[in-house]
């Protein structure tokens, strides 16, 4: 299996440099260290928030609350640079952290304890933040001369030439490779997406792990919030609208299966790359932006296509039924 | 192993969770039909507007079209499957007819064009997820972005206006000056549905593969067939929908009916039925559907805006999945404290 899913990665950066080179043939400006910047740049929201759905489809989850999250976080963020503009940014980005893990909780609590389908509890979560969002804000926007000048200014500054954007992805990136390919808590969402009823026999705590996902997603999607404001110099009611659906395009592109258990950080990465450089070079090559929608989608459904084609999910015979119910998960 | 002669009933209570939440199942079109009484008592009593008939008919209208898509969808989830490509359908059979009616299609042909091109749009759904076993979820995670992103390729920021005179009547039509059309078309669709899905060996078999698709498929029943066709029929149903809502709005624009697939969604899980298949009844979902064109009213004579009642609408949501899961674990703990005080007293 794991050389399966070396050969997938290897396919999908394949095709990922195939896509370069062709639009470098179009237009080599594509390849010009400024603009490979800006796509990093461009990338590093949806990496994080791609790799924070991956944890939820590990395990046999889904979060579509994140976006509405990164909008309701994002927006009091900028309500509160709004009123106290000098405000060091440390303070911002731990409270961005702290409001969109609360949010978080909200759907973890549901999801673990209350045993309500994730696709449920978040699809209800999404509206409710996104209505929060225009309540707090009154339908307003926040404007760029209205938020501090290091409020916006950080995302894009430099450390060792690359944005603080770009250094922050990365951190999630090694936390999370260290995560899941090398801890054995990271190894249980694996578990228990691929075999709910086996992780249940050796010991998992599925309730735990739950928790432990829904609030990582939250954080991350709070975390997104402020640095998708600070980068777009803006905070509405219909920030991110949809990037939840991108998230989980990234993921479903890069191998991650969505029946659990299947999926690595390598892989979302280079299905966030595969989308980032996709949306980057139409105008560059002169397609009309209006066209970005069905390529993706032509997209999603190719590689949707490819990855059922290939994958075989060994098929487990369940002999204890009373293993999964939630009767029996709740016994003392 | 015979289907035919088991009831819906007797399905759901077989499966493991359904046993336990039955009860609360069974009654569950009940709280249903309080809480929509209870929402037309509140909308009566803050609003002097809300007990007027024209006004009451009037906003069925604002309804109906999701109240259509809600019908089949519920079909769909009950068989295990999700279509989260309906709004987009709906954009894509508006641009459709929008083109067509600026090659001068009359109002019938426009209708017939928009169902017969959601029910391609259906199939191709159905299509990618029985033939090439991707699941549904993903598969139409795909056809969202597709669907509405070849509307955007057509009309870009630009729209279709120009439509024939008398395609007004469709969603802007009144029966006795009272009713309008749209809604007569959701009442009777809504009959028929009820029927076909308690009355018929197709429903049946729905409930059947919905609870269990492995047995289904070793009893003989066509589970891939049925998936197909009712992918279809959700199309189809889409299609019917976007020639309603072009004809109310009297244009077609990309960016229409956004956010619709949740919000239909939403109706047919408040209206219990199981994200996990296998069970539900369609009066609950025409039962969700008047909820939520209710509430949605009485908010709007209120003045509140459309986005704060997503508010409300997600706790609703949240709620009338979240009550019975732990109404079950109340009365689990209840009668597992029964039985060991019963233990004591014989010990």
């Amino acid at each position: 299996m794991q050389s399966l899913l070396r050969r997938r990665e290897t396919a999908l950066a394949l095709i990922v440099a195939v896509l370069l080179g062709a639009i470098a043939v179009r237009a080599p400006v594509f390849l010009a260290a400024s603009n490979l910047d800006g796509l990093l740049n461009d990338g590093a929201i949806l990496a994080i928030m791609a790799l924070a759905q991956m944890l939820a489809l590990l395990t046999r989850g889904i979060d579509l609350s994140i976006a509405a999250n990164m909008a309701l976080t994002g927006m009091l963020a900028a309500l509160l640079s709004k009123a106290h503009p000098d405000l060091w940014v440390g303070l911002t980005i731990a409270l961005s952290l702290v409001l969109g893990l609360v949010l978080g909780a909200f759907n973890a609590a549901l999801i673990a304890w209350l045993t309500v389908p994730p696709i449920v509890v978040t699809l209800g979560t999404m509206s409710i933040y996104r209505g929060l969002t225009f309540l707090v804000s009154g339908g307003a926007w926040v404007n760029a001369h209205e938020l501090g000048e290091r409020f916006v200014a950080f995302p894009n500054q430099r450390l060792a030439g690359l944005t603080h954007n770009v250094w922050l992805a990365l951190l999630v990136i090694a936390v999370l490779v260290l995560f899941l390919h090398h801890l054995r808590k990271g190894r249980e969402l694996n578990a228990l997406g691929g075999n709910p009823a086996a992780a249940r026999y050796v010991g998992i705590d599925a309730a735990r792990v739950q928790l432990l996902v829904y609030l990582t997603t939250g954080a991350l999607a709070g975390l997104s919030g402020y640095l998708w404001v600070a980068r777009y110099a803006v905070a509405y009611t219909e920030t991110a609208l949809g990037f939840e659906m991108q998230s989980i395009a990234a993921c479903v592109i890069g191998g991650v299966s969505i029946a659990g258990g299947r999926g690595t950080v390598l892989g979302c990465l280079l299905g966030t790359a595969f989308l980032v450089i996709i949306f980057n070079a139409l105008p560059i090559i002169d397609v009309s932006p209006f066209w970005q929608m069905a390529i993706a989608g032509a997209a999603i459904l190719g590689a949707v296509i490819v990855n059922s084609q290939t994958e075989s999910r060994p098929r487990g015979k369940l002999i204890l039924q009373s293993a999964v119910t939630p009767a029996a998960s709740r016994a003392p | 192993m015979s289907v035919e002669t088991v009831g819906a009933e007797g399905i759901v209570a077989g499966h493991p969770q359904g046993r336990a939440r039955w009860a609360t199942l069974k009654r569950w079109e009940s709280v249903l039909a309080v809480i929509l009484l209870a929402i037309c008592a509140v909308n009566a009593f803050a609003s002097p507007y809300f007990l007027d008939a024209n006004n009451l008919f009037d906003s069925t209208q604002s309804f109906s079209e999701k109240g259509l898509m809600a019908l089949s969808m519920a079909l769909v989830i009950i068989g295990r499957d999700i279509d989260l490509s309906v709004a987009s359908i709906v954009v894509l059979c508006s641009t459709a007819i929008g083109w067509l009616a600026t090659q001068g299609v009359g109002t019938p042909g426009l209708l017939g064009a928009s169902v017969l091109c959601g029910t391609l749009m259906g199939m191709c759904n159905g299509a990618i997820v029985t033939r090439l076993e991707v699941p549904a979820i993903v598969a139409t995670i795909g056809t969202v972005s597709l669907f509405r992103g070849l509307s955007y390729i057509a009309l870009g920021d630009g729209a279709y206006t120009q439509f024939p005179d008398d395609f007004s009547v469709l969603g802007q039509g009144y029966l006795f000056e009272l009713i309008p059309y749209e809604f007569l078309v959701l009442l009777v669709l809504a009959a028929g549905f009820t029927a076909v899905l308690h009355r018929t060996s197709i429903g049946r078999n729905l409930y059947a593969y919905g609870h269990n698709p492995e047995a289904a498929r070793y009893s003989g029943i066509n589970v891939a067939g049925h998936r197909f066709w009712f992918f279809s029929l959700n199309g189809a149903m889409s299609g019917l929908a976007a020639a309603f809502l072009t004809s109310r709005v009297g244009a077609t624009r990309p960016n229409m009916a956004l956010g619709w697939d949740l919000e239909v969604i939403a109706i047919v899980v408040l209206g219990g039925v199981s994200i996990a298949g296998g069970s539900g009844r369609m009066t609950g979902v025409i039962l969700a559907i008047f909820v939520m064109g209710m509430l949605t009213f009485g908010l709007g004579l209120r003045n509140v805006p459309g986005i704060s009642m997503s508010i409300v609408i997600g706790l609703l949501l949240i709620t009338a999945v979240a009550l019975p899961i732990v109404a079950g674990k109340l009365a689990r703990r209840r009668a597992r404290g029964r039985l060991i005080s019963e233990r004591e007293h014989s010990a």
